[in-house]
Order: C-alpha cells, then structure tokens, then sequence
C-alpha cells in the first residue's frame, strides 16, 4: 500500500496534514498571543493548498477560451472554481488575522503583556480584588 | 524614519508608481491576474509606505480618516446598488444583462468593472484605515533608534 | 388581509423576498457609516430590523402555502449559480432571528449608554447589522460555500460585539481573543469538509450534493468530510467538549450583546448542523455510519448535566446563564441524535423556545448590571426591592428555564420525553428529568438571592427606563403564550421535520 507512487502521488495531500498540523500545534502549544495568529495563518494557508490543487486535472490547460470561440471539445481545462473560493478565503482569512491583531494590541495595552500564562495569573488575581471594589462604587451610570 | 536618506528617496520615486500600477491592475482584471481586492491592497500599499516613511500625519493630511471610512462604505454601496439596479429592470439580483438593453453580453462586462471597481475602493479603505488605527499608537521606541 | 396585501406586487419586489431578506441590514451598514451621525444611526437600524420582520413573516406565508422558494442570484440557474432556497425550517429560524433583533434594538438603544462611550455608538450599530446579515444569510441560502461567506461575517462582527464589553471589563479582550481562535478554527474545518464534499461530488449547491451523494456509495471522501463539517459546526454549536469559548465570551460582553448572540448564533450553527445532516447526508447515511449513537448522543447527555452542575457552582449571574446556555443546547442536540420525526420536530420547537428565554434572562441581567452595577451575586441580593418588575419577569423567565407547565420550556422538553421514550430510550428520558431538576437548583439559587435577602446597595434609582423594561416583558410574556397557545410552533416545526427526512420516516 505504501508504494512510491502512492506518496507521490497524493503529495498534494500529504503536504496539507503536514501544514494543517502544525498550524494547530503552533494555536495549541505557544504561549505568545501574536504565535497563536502565525499558527492560525498557517493553518489556513493549509487549507488554500488542498483547495488549490485538487482544481488541477492531468493533462488540463489554462481554462480560457479561445478569441474565435472556436471551442474544441477534446481539450481538458484545469477547474478555475476553487481559485476563486480560495480568493474569497483568503480575504476572510486577512479580516480575521486584522481583528486578531487589533485585539492583542489593545491586550497589550490594557495587560501590558502578550504572554497567555501571565494573562491568565492577572485574571485570577484581578477577580477577588475586583470583586471588593465593585460593591463600593456607586452603580447606574459609570461612564 | 526621515533621517534614512535612501528610504526617503526611493519612496518618494516608487509612491507614486506604485499607485499607478494598482490602477492597472485593478481595470485589467479580466484580461490578467489582477481585480478589485490585488488592487486595492496595491494602491494601500502606497499610501502605507509614505505613511510609514514620511510621518503618519503628512498621509492623513492628505487622506484624513473621515474621508477613508466614507470611501469604504462608498465601495460597498457601490457593489450594492450595481446588484440593486437588476431589480428595476425585473430581473434577479446581480444579474448583470439587465445593465445593457441592447447586448446583454456588454452588460456583463459593464457589470464586472462596476463591482470590481466597489471591491477595489472598499479594500483600499480598509486597509488605509487598519494602518491609521496601528499607526496611530504612540510608539515606544524612538525614532532614532530604528 | 396578508393575502389582500401580497396582491400587490410592489415594484415587483415580492420575488425579489429571499435576496432583500439579507440585503437590507447589508446595505443598512456601510449606509450608517457612510451618514455618521450617531442619532440616525439607532432609527436606520431599528428600521432596517422592522423591514427585515415584515420579510421573514411574508416569506413565512408564502412558504407555508406555495412550498419552497428558490431564488436564482444572477440569473444564473443552479447548480451553475448561486441559489437561494427558503423552506419550512428556514422561515422558522428566520423568524426567530428578526424577531430577537426587533425585540433587542430599543433595549440596545439604553443599555449601551451605561456600558459603551458615546464615540463608539455608530460603529456599534454598523457592526450589530453584520452580523445581522450574516446570521440571516446563512439561513438564506442554498449554496454551500455562500454558507461559510455568511458564517465568517457573522463572527468576525460578533468578535467584535463581544469585545466591546472592555469598557466595563477587560476580560472581554482576551475572552474575545479566545473566541476568535476557536471559531475560526471550527470555520476553517468547516471549509475542509465542504472541499471534501466538492471533490467528491463537483458542486457546491446543498440539494445537487445530496442527489449525487445519494447515487454514490458512501466513501472515505465522504465520510471525512462528514466528521469535519459536524467537528466545524460543533465549534461554532459549543457542543459540550469544545464549549469553552461561550461562558467567558457570553459573561464578559456587553449585555445586550449577550442577549442578541445568545438567543441566535448558537441557534443559527444548530439550523447548519440539520441542513447538513439531514439535508446533503440523507438519514440513511447517517445511520449507516452510527455516529450519532456512539459520539454525539454521549456528548449531549453529558452536556446536559456537567455544564448544569458547574452552573450551580457560579457566582455570576450570566455566566451562570452562559453554562445553562450550553445544557441546553445539549437537549438540542439530543433531539437530533435520536432521528425520528418527534425528535427532529422537539430540537426544532427547543430552538426557538430557548431562544425567547434566554433573550429574556440575558436582558435583565443586562438590567441588573445596568443598576446595580455588576451581575455577580452580591450585586443582586435583595433587588427585588427596588426592581420589582424586572425581578418578576426573572421569575417567568426562570420558570420556562427549567421547564414548568404552562411555560415555552415546558413544550420542548415534553417532546424530547415524548421522542426518546417512543425510541424506547427511557434512561435518556430520566436523565432529561433529572437535568431539569438541575435547573431548578440553579434557579433556585437565584431567586433566593433576589427576593430573599437583605439589600445592602444603596441605590437612587429605582427601575430601569421603560425602553429596557418593556422588551423585557414582551419576551417574557412571549414566553408564556408559546407554551400555552403552541398551534403556530409545533405546526411548523412538524412539518419542518417531515420536509427534511420524508423518506426515512415513510420506511421506518
């Protein structure tokens, strides 16, 4: 089963777990919040590849048609489709990364670290000095 | 970054350039790889890399962010009301032959240039405004020290 | 007189219902920005949400008496172009969605002057409409990859809703940030399986797929993309293991986001996993793969009594409602896993009834944080004192919680009984109850605190504005009249669950 020309030929697939996987240790095992974006942007790229290369077909051209429009019904074209799923993909994948962006800026600002464990420890500790400092401000309108 | 004589020199050569090609890209993009979104990221970029050079306030004096999101909702509406227009003629949303009474296959491509052109404006803003909003932090470091 | 009014076709738009059913907030958006001004904003809104109403409600009638509607975008016909394609379980959820939205816009006008700066109001409402859109056009369509478009611009507009509670908290940042993780997570998954299925079929269009996977044998093709669409949706659904995102996104948003993304997105990811599974994976297929018996149907029970259990245990009252959010979305599930018509049409009506009450619970902690300060216990001791109309719609809305006659809670879960001890499952029947009884312990534990103890908050103001208390009331006494007058729910719903497993039900 695991002959040459099965990993070779499903290279395209390989390549893809291979990526996917570390994308989803990278989001999983580091700490740094800015990581945990590169990870997912790797992630995501993964699945760009895999869409990408199942739209080619062996032995298919360029699918345009020809100026004449004489269309040829022997010639195989490679399918365009995925490539524009992928460009809509993409862009979600640019918002998505954007808003990450933004939303660790503002954690850095307001934690003063990026660091998910020292987050997690200001978290905790924040809760019961919080808690004491609420019931003493007066409550409505705090803005 | 004033101070970096080299930077300062071939930005001012490229900005300009570089704007110019994402204008092309953008009207050939049903001849070449290109289209709304490739442009409008190539046209920020050229904004963006004065900004960067040059002071952040020199690009907003000459793009202010009010302007920059009013161009953003601008592109959507644009793509919007290109869809919309199809209503007017009985024909389903985005239909581009209702553009064009007489060849149907030209409003096709008026179509595509119309929404192209919504894509295009909406990206450039977006990312206009995304460098506005990081850039506009007070930085920790320096100047001189880059 | 609706007949009367569907007469005239104006402008010709009554076809055009399905495409201006998400057109409207989407144009609404970029139009808010594009005016700016902050008191125009909330009306273009609020009026973009009544139109939105008045289309669900007609795209109701017409489905209920021409059958399914299937909107051609382009011209292009499908499986070529995109389609989209209301039927009976759309125009259900489509209603739910505008109605929460009508009922939460006059509440979000006043709450969000006691939890957001005034400079960030318009940009509130502009993202509020995205995910509007994106929530309406998920439902709306019949195009596969159109559904993960919608589902993306959902979230990312709900990851920003959700992060605009820093004002109060800063925990909302980094309770966002996780969201934003988990969610694009599951949507890149999701994205997988519908490749997968692109491949294994070469259309994206819902109803093609399933004639063609019906034609075929079932593959590995298939059956991976099976566990990656439901693994994706289960993310976006907090389907009890990889629920952790929605008790911290849900606690620290502002409140009337609270209420708005927990009476609809979880509902709207539930009407994605049915589309998929009964829709494109016919029953047969999923029976064949005995998935539902050995993987989802453990996950739900013990969504249903651990997240119930670590309810008892919170000292915050929407936490508290967050964790009871995901048992609930546990019975859902476990309506679905059973796949008989009663229990597909008991998740059906659990939808829509646990939308209204947590809409209602959301609101008046929303209330309580708006008064007294904060939503944690302490803050809430003894204020049925001074907000007593708010404390009383607590009670209605407590007791559709956890189930009592005469309220919408009470309806779903005496289907769900009713569907599993026809399966002749009666240990699920009793853990049901059992989770129920759960419920009133954690019910209990806030009543108590609000009626019977002492107020030690001095406080000036008394009850919140009518703005916020009246949609309070209009969704709890929804609350009562859908389990009392069930005629227009469950008529639905049942046919709803017969449209989607005609064949399976008719064999078995």
């Amino acid at each position: 089963m695991l002959s040459w020309s099965f990993i070779l030929g499903h290279l395209n697939y390989w390549l893809f777990i291979v990526l996917m996987m570390t994308g989803l240790y990278i989001i999983i095992a580091k700490g740094n919040l800015v990581k945990k974006i590169v990870g997912l942007n790797i992630f995501q790229v993964s699945v760009f590849m895999f869409y990408i290369s199942i739209g080619k077909i062996t032995g298919g051209t360029a699918p345009i048609f020809p100026v004449d429009m004489n269309i040829d019904p022997e010639v195989i074209y490679s399918n365009p489709l995925p490539h524009v799923l992928i460009l809509t993909a993409i862009v979600v994948g640019i918002s998505t990364t954007a808003l990450a962006l933004a939303l660790i800026v503002r954690i850095r600002e307001t934690y003063g670290t990026i660091e998910e464990d020292e987050i997690l420890v200001m978290d905790r500790e924040v809760l019961s000095k919080r808690v004491l400092r609420e019931t003493e401000n007066s409550p409505g309108k705090s803005l | 970054m004033k101070h970096h004589l080299i930077l300062r020199v071939v930005t001012k050569l490229l900005a300009g350039l570089i704007m110019l090609f994402g204008f092309y890209v953008q009207f050939h993009g049903d001849y070449s790889p290109g289209g709304g979104f490739q442009a409008g990221i190539i046209m920020a970029a050229a904004v963006i890399i004065y900004g960067i050079v040059f002071d952040i306030n020199h690009a907003k004096k000459v793009l202010p962010p009010w302007f920059i999101h009013k161009m953003l909702a601008f592109g959507v509406l644009l793509y919007a009301f290109t869809g919309v227009i199809s209503f007017f003629r009985g024909l389903n949303f985005l239909d581009y032959n209702a553009l064009n009474s007489h060849y149907p296959s030209h409003g096709q491509h008026y179509g595509i240039i119309a929404v192209e052109l919504g894509v295009g404006i909406t990206v450039t803003g977006v990312m206009i405004a995304v460098y506005y909003a990081f850039g506009s932090r007070s930085s920790e470091i320096r100047d001189e020290d880059w | 007189m609706i007949s009367y009014v569907l007469q005239y076709d104006y402008f010709g738009l009554i076809k055009h219902l399905p495409i201006l059913q998400v057109l409207i907030p989407f144009i609404a958006a970029p139009l808010i920005v594009f005016i700016g001004k902050r008191n125009i904003s909330f009306w273009l809104t609020f009026l973009a949400s009544i139109l939105s109403l008045i289309i669900a409600g007609t795209l109701l009638i017409t489905v209920q008496s021409d059958g399914i509607v299937s909107y051609h975008i382009g011209g292009w016909a499908p499986p070529v172009g995109i389609e989209y394609r209301i039927d009976h379980l759309s125009t259900f959820v489509l209603i739910l969605i505008t109605l929460v939205s009508t009922l939460v816009l006059p509440y979000i006008r006043s709450s969000i002057l006691y939890e957001i700066p005034q400079d960030n109001h318009t940009l509130f409402y502009a993202a509020y409409l995205l995910c509007l859109t994106g929530l309406l056009g998920v439902v709306a369509t019949g195009d596969a990859f159109n559904v993960f478009v919608f589902l993306e611009i959902s979230s990312l507009s709900s990851y920003v809703l959700v992060s605009l509670g820093s004002y109060r908290d800063r925990r909302a940042l980094t309770a966002a940030f996780e969201y934003l993780i988990m969610g694009t997570i599951g949507a890149t998954f999701f994205v997988i399986g519908i490749g997968l299925l692109y491949m294994e079929t070469g259309t994206l269009n819902l109803v093609d797929m399933s004639n063609i996977l019906e034609s075929q044998s079932t593959s590995r093709t298939v059956r991976s993309a099976f566990a990656f669409i439901v693994v994706g949706i289960g993310l976006k659904l907090a389907i009890y293991p990889i629920h952790l995102w929605l008790p911290r996104a849900y606690t620290f948003a502002p409140s009337a986001v609270s209420a708005f993304l927990a009476a609809t997105a979880t509902k709207v990811a539930v009407y994605m996993l049915i589309r998929f599974m009964f829709t494109v994976f016919k029953p047969n297929f999923l029976s064949e793969m005995n998935v539902l018996e050995f993987f989802l149907l453990p996950l739900a029970i013990l969504a249903m009594i651990i997240t119930s259990i670590i309810a008892i245990f919170q000292k915050d009252l929407k936490s508290l409602l967050a964790y009871s959010s995901v048992a609930q979305i546990g019975y859902i599930l476990l309506g679905l896993t059973l796949l008989s018509e009663k229990g597909l049409t008991a998740s059906i009506i659990h939808l829509f009834n646990h939308g209204i009450t947590k809409l209602t619970l959301f609101m008046i902690a929303g209330a309580y944080v708006v008064r007294r300060g904060g939503s944690l216990l302490k803050h809430l001791e003894g204020v049925a004192g001074t907000m007593p109309w708010t404390s009383a719609a607590a009670v209605i809305g407590f007791l559709s919680l956890i189930g009592v006659p005469g309220t919408a809670g009470f309806i779903s879960k005496w289907l769900l009984v009713e569907a599993s001890l026809e399966k002749g499952l009666w240990p699920i029947a009793i853990l049901i109850i059992l989770s129920s009884l759960l419920a009133v312990v954690y019910c209990w534990k806030i009543i108590e605190t609000i009626y019977f103890k002492d107020n030690l908050i001095p406080s000036k103001e008394g009850e919140i504005p009518k703005s916020m208390l009246i949609p309070i009331w209009v969704s709890a006494i929804a609350c009562i009249y859908f389990g009392l007058n069930t005629d227009i729910t469950i008529s639905i719903a049942e046919i709803a669950s017969q449209t989607l497993q005609p064949d399976y039900v008719n064999n078995n």
